[in-house]
C-alpha cells in the first residue's frame, strides 16, 4: 500500500484520538473537582 | 438516554470500520493517481463535516445573539471545537495527497490559503473563549463566529472564482466521478458525520457539566466568604 495513503489515514486517526484523549482528561479533572465539592 | 449513547457509539464504530474497508478495498483504484487517490475519502469527507459544523456554529451563534440562550452558546462552542479538529485533518491530509500528485506539499493558491485562514479564524475563536475572562466573552465569540462563517462559502466557491491548483468539487463542479467512488465517498461521509455527532454529544455533556461545576464552586466560595468572621 502507498506510503502517503498510510500516512494520511494514520494522521487522521492520530488527530481524532488526540482530541478524544483531551476530552477524557478534561472529564477526569471535572470528576475530581466534583468529588472535592462533595467533600466540602 | 443512558443506553442511547453507547449504542450509537458502537454503531458508529461499526460504520467507521465498514467505511474504512470500503475506502481501502472496495473503491476502485483511480487510473492516474493510483492508490494515493484513496486519501480523497478522508480528505473530502472531513472538509464537508467541518463545513457543516462551522455552519452549525454560525446558526447557534446567531441564536445566542438574538436570544442569549446559554444552550445555543454551548452548541456554538462545541461545533467550533469539533469543526477545527476536522479542518485540521483537511489541512494535514491535503499536503500529504498533494506531495505525490502535484510534486509539492503546499501552494499559496486561493483554496488552500482560504482554508488555512478559516482554520485560523476558528482557532482564534477558541483562544478568545479560553483566555478571555470578560462576562461578554460569549457575545464577542458569537460575533467573531458570524464573520468566520462568511469564510465558509468563500472557501467552497474559491475554486470557481479563482484559478487554483485544487481540483473542482465532487458535487456541482462539472466533473464526473465513478458511481462506485461516489458510493464509497457517501458511506465515509455518513460514518464521519455520525462520529462528529458523537464527539459533539460528548463534548456538549462535558461543557454542561463543567458549567454546573463552576457554578457550584462559585456558590461554595460565596457561602464560605459569608461564613468567615469579618
Amino acid at each position: 500500500m502507498n506510503g502517503y495513503l498510510i500516512a494520511a489515514y494514520t494522521a487522521t486517526w492520530i488527530i481524532h484520538i488526540a482530541y478524544l484523549s483531551t476530552l477524557v482528561s478534561r472529564y477526569s479533572r471535572l470528576k475530581r473537582e466534583i468529588e472535592e465539592l462533595k467533600k466540602k | 438516554m443512558k443506553k442511547t449513547f453507547p449504542i450509537f457509539g458502537i454503531l458508529t464504530a461499526i460504520l467507521l470500520s465498514c467505511a474504512l474497508y470500503q475506502a481501502l478495498v472496495v473503491a476502485p483504484t483511480e487510473q492516474t493517481m493510483g492508490e494515493v487517490q484513496r486519501i480523497f475519502y478522508y480528505h473530502v469527507t472531513s472538509a464537508w463535516t467541518a463545513f457543516i459544523l462551522f455552519t452549525i456554529n454560525f446558526v447557534a451563534s446567531l441564536v445566542y445573539l438574538i436570544r442569549r440562550n446559554p444552550a445555543a452558546d454551548m452548541v456554538a462552542l462545541v461545533s467550533a471545537e469539533v469543526g477545527i479538529v476536522f479542518c485540521t485533518i483537511v489541512l494535514v491530509t491535503g499536503p500529504i495527497w498533494a506531495r505525490p500528485v502535484w510534486g509539492i506539499w503546499w501552494t499559496w493558491d486561493m483554496r488552500l490559503t482560504s482554508t488555512l485562514v478559516l482554520w485560523l479564524i476558528y482557532v482564534s475563536y477558541l483562544v478568545l473563549r479560553r483566555f478571555s475572562s470578560s462576562g461578554e466573552t460569549p457575545l464577542l465569540a458569537a460575533t467573531l463566529a458570524i464573520f468566520g462563517a462568511l469564510c465558509v462559502p468563500f472557501v467552497y466557491f474559491s475554486i470557481w472564482f479563482f484559478r487554483t491548483q485544487h481540483p473542482q468539487p465532487v458535487i456541482g463542479g462539472g466533473g464526473s466521478i465513478d458511481p462506485r467512488m461516489m458510493h464509497v465517498l457517501l458511506i465515509n461521509w455518513l460514518a464521519f458525520s455520525c462520529f462528529a455527532f458523537l464527539i459533539c454529544w460528548s463534548r456538549y455533556r462535558l461543557e454542561k457539566l463543567q458549567r454546573e461545576v463552576e457554578q457550584a464552586q462559585a456558590m461554595e466560595s460565596l457561602t464560605q466568604s459569608s461564613r468567615s468572621p469579618r
